[in-house]
């Protein structure tokens, strides 16, 4: 195995949690609901998905109690959000908090196990391919997985009629309402596809790209991912492009710092954040950009009369 | 009353004791309504009447809470939009329910309740449109549209549901002159194909146009049923407001050709401050003692950017761009301009024209703390409570501003209510220059004919007023000359006496400022 292809492989893996993180959080925002709580929900998933994993020995099961918990955590931010109309914006840093202080308790007593092991896909032939046969067809199921749930967002979003609707509830949610549209049912089941996304994502981390638990672990992830929603100005393949060009940072900060190229790592770490007020700047720029990509109702609250 | 509706055949909706009550406030209060088959029924009422509330629970949007509603004779129950539209009625909004982001045909298939593919719908969609004279592009982005053309996409995606009865909101609030001779020609077509519409309005003239028959609605019960045709239109006013409305008077402008230029705009041009606004177009317009003049125009069109750079929300690099009693203000901030003797009233009341949360009291004081300081502020600075009070007192009962309390917040006020308060917070400071954006919008006729009459009589007092309105027969009312706005361009001023509702309209639509042509004809 070359280095290159080395260095693409732990690429992919940095840039897979990101991904389905972002993703999952891209369904929410369309939908018009902002949800600050992606890195709550991520460790929340992380922490459980760790322990089931431990426990039964699948990692496969801890993927599930991952993306359970995931959806739990955001089913909570939704009845709040939604159903008692808080704040989005607190009630979503209200979440990330709890995330962070409920699961370094819950996960108290898994600090220093080696986590269950995920086997990388085989194809024979395929995989044994020189140069590129690992990056394609060796990688972990989850990887694949990100690409599909990539895939299958964009074409839910831009080509079925549910797709269609749930934007024009985070275009317009009182037209929609007038239409007869159930605003407050469509933002619960996305805030739900968005939590069960971060739970994966979460879990991944502790079971895939470091397989075992430590405080905190998802370091900020959870906040890349939801500024990788605006870098890509709410589009699922920019997602893609953005959660690998960030992939691709983390891991040339770690070659350059063992290379000696003395690039301070807080200004290669600021790099998402910097690059997403480039974009933000330069979509809202264009008129038509941020009509057609920006959700109008996002983070504006609902209350529908009857 | 049995008689008149079997005339029009068998009634196609009966609404028998339809209530609804929001708190404590009964909106809707018993309505009785029947519309036949293929008749254009037209429901008329003030502001805050009850109407939208009646439509909306016609629609499916509200429930009511006591009466009934027959669809063909049968009692039905209309839960919800979905169902209203299986039952055959359709609804174009007053504010329409449209998707910016979405493109016409897109809206179109949010609204068919079936998985019929886009495709299909844009080419159908393009079909009708045709078809009736409203031609529309399937793949255009609503928020591209011009509002003229988001109504077309409203009565398409109306129409492609084969709707029974047809219910419009108010719908020429928004539209040209020309647009609403377009829309009315696409209803007759609509009656002679045996559809029937309710028609909501509190323009009386196009209801005696179209209409066959009118239920009247004032505080949320029926006063009255109608032949419109056979009605004037004072006579529909006094059912609506249920007295006499006060008609307004404008004396002729004495000496206008010599009085003095109080305001002058010279070249003023502005880049669009947001990617959302109107750029403004070397705007030239000078106002003269003694007169009002309209600025006329379909919204969106640089009004609100206008009135910005008037007012100084937004001071202009060019000090002499704005000219306010000869002194060049341009640079001035809006309290810079105020104390040159200027006095302005923003568009939107809460949150612009006062803050919703403060009492009628204090938003006294802050429009007036620099103009007014002796009057208002002692020693110090400090606050004289009891005279801002008083003069707040004073406004009140000059414009008849009817409230709960004392001293109330400005956002507890009705909309009319709190709009007569602001105009009358700077009418009392007898300003030498007035600008007006929408002084009457959402007002009712009782309050609207006393905010224009004040507005005449202080320009006839000496004072220039220039007023920037969408409601062409307000400025027809109060203008001694209408301009017009249309994509950040001014058009020169016509004098009332030359000006006509065609020349206006046609003007408005995008004619060559200055240059008005015959009338087109109407295909």
């Amino acid at each position: 195995m070359g280095m290159l292809e080395a260095i693409l492989i732990t690429i992919a893996t940095a840039a897979t949690p990101l991904l389905i993180a972002a993703v999952g959080e891209l369904v929410v925002e369309r939908s018009g609901v902002l949800n600050l709580g992606v890195e709550g929900m991520m460790v929340m998933g992380a922490v459980t998905g760790f322990a089931a994993a431990l426990a039964t020995g699948s990692p496969w099961l801890g993927f599930l109690a991952a993306i359970v918990v995931g959806a739990l955590f955001s089913l909570l931010f939704a009845f709040l959000t939604l159903t008692l109309v808080t704040n989005q914006v607190a009630t979503g840093l209200a979440l990330t908090l709890l995330g962070l202080g409920l699961s370094g308790m819950l996960g108290e007593g898994f600090v220093g196990f080696p986590g269950v092991k995920l086997a990388n896909v085989y194809i024979p032939v395929l995989t044994d391919i020189p140069l590129v046969g690992k990056l394609f067809f060796g990688q972990d199921p989850i990887f694949y997985l990100s690409i599909l749930l990539t895939a299958g967002v964009a074409y839910f979003l831009f080509r079925t009629r549910a797709g269609l609707t749930l934007r024009s509830v985070g275009d317009n949610h009182a037209s929609a309402h007038a239409l007869g549209i159930n605003v407050v049912l469509i933002r619960y089941l996305a805030v739900m596809f968005g939590g069960a996304c971060a739970g994966l994502a979460g879990g991944y981390l502790s079971i895939v790209y470091t397989p075992q638990w430590v405080e905190n672990m998802t370091a900020g992830r959870g906040w890349i991912a939801l500024a990788l929603v605006v870098f890509a100005s709410w589009r699922p393949w920019r997602v893609l492009a953005g959660a690998y060009l960030f992939g691709a940072v983390t891991i040339g900060q770690l070659h350059a710092q063992a290379l000696g190229i003395g690039v301070p790592s807080q200004l290669l770490s600021s790099l998402p954040y910097l690059a997403t007020i480039v974009v933000l700047v330069l979509i809202s720029r264009n008129r038509r950009l941020t009509m057609v990509n920006t959700p109008a109702s996002l983070g504006r609250p609902f209350v529908p009369d009857r | 009353m049995t008689a008149t509706l079997e005339t029009h055949g068998a009634n196609l909706l009966e609404v028998r004791g339809l209530t609804k009550i929001f708190g404590t406030l009964k909106a809707c209060d018993g309505i009785d309504l029947t519309v036949g088959k293929g008749e254009i029924h037209a429901l008329l009422g003030e502001n805050g009447a009850g109407k939208s509330t009646l439509v909306k629970m016609l629609f499916g949007s509200l429930e009511p809470n006591a009466g009934e509603i027959r669809w063909n004779g049968e009692p039905v129950r209309i839960a919800n939009p979905h169902a209203a539209r299986k039952l055959g009625i359709g609804m174009v909004f007053q504010h329409f329910s449209l998707f910016d982001a979405l493109t016409a045909a897109e809206n179109i298939a949010l609204s068919l309740d079936d998985e019929t593919p886009i495709a299909t719908i844009a080419a159908k969609a393009k079909a009708l449109s045709y078809s009736y004279g409203l031609p529309l592009d399937p793949y255009s982005l609503v928020g591209d549209l011009s509002v003229g053309e988001r109504q077309r996409i409203e009565i398409i995606r109306c129409l492609l549901q084969t709707p029974e009865l047809i219910i419009l909101d108010e719908p020429t609030s928004v539209l040209t002159p020309q647009e609403a001779d377009k829309l009315f020609e696409t209803l007759e077509r609509l009656r002679a194909e045996g559809k029937s519409i309710l028609y909501i309005s509190h323009r009386l003239e196009e209801v005696k146009r179209m209409c066959d028959r009118a239920t009247v609605l004032r505080h949320g019960k029926v006063v009255g049923h109608c032949d419109p045709r056979k009605e004037t239109a004072s006579s529909l006013a006094r059912m609506m407001v249920g007295s006499e409305v006060l008609s307004v008077v404008r004396p002729p402008a004495e000496g206008a050709g010599k009085a003095a230029t109080l305001l002058e705009i010279r070249n003023l041009t502005r880049k669009p401050a947001t990617p959302f606004s109107i750029p403004l177009r070397n705007i030239n317009l000078s106002v003269k003692a003694g007169e009002v003049i309209g600025i006329a125009g379909v919204a969106g069109n640089g009004q609100g950017e206008f009135f910005e750079a008037v007012s100084g929300e937004a001071t202009q690099p060019d000090a002499v761009t704005v000219r306010i009693r000869d002194k060049d203000a341009g640079h001035l901030s809006i309290t810079g301009r105020r104390m040159l003797g200027a006095a302005f009233v923003p568009e939107e009341r809460l949150g612009h024209g006062a803050a919703p949360r403060m009492k009628l009291s204090e938003n006294l004081l802050l429009s007036r703390y620099a103009t007014d300081r002796k009057a208002f502020l002692g020693s110090f600075g400090l606050v004289q409570g009891s005279a801002i009070v008083k003069a707040a007192q004073r406004i009140i009962e000059a414009m008849d501003v009817r409230k709960s309390a004392p001293d109330p917040e400005a956002a507890a006020l009705s909309g009319g209510n709190l709009q007569k308060f602001i105009i009358g917070r700077e009418l009392d400071r007898q300003p030498a220059v007035m600008v007006v954006n929408q002084p009457t919008w959402g007002v009712d006729a009782g309050a609207a004919a006393r905010i224009r009459q004040a507005l005449i009589e202080l320009a006839r007092s000496g004072s220039a007023v220039l007023v920037i309105s969408q409601d062409l027969d307000e400025l027809f009312e109060i203008s001694d000359s209408i301009a017009v706005m249309h994509n950040g361009e001014l058009s020169k001023p016509l004098p009332i006496a030359e000006a006509t509702l065609e020349k206006i309209g046609l003007l408005m639509g995008g004619a060559e400022p200055g240059h008005v042509e015959p009338v087109a004809e109407v295909a």
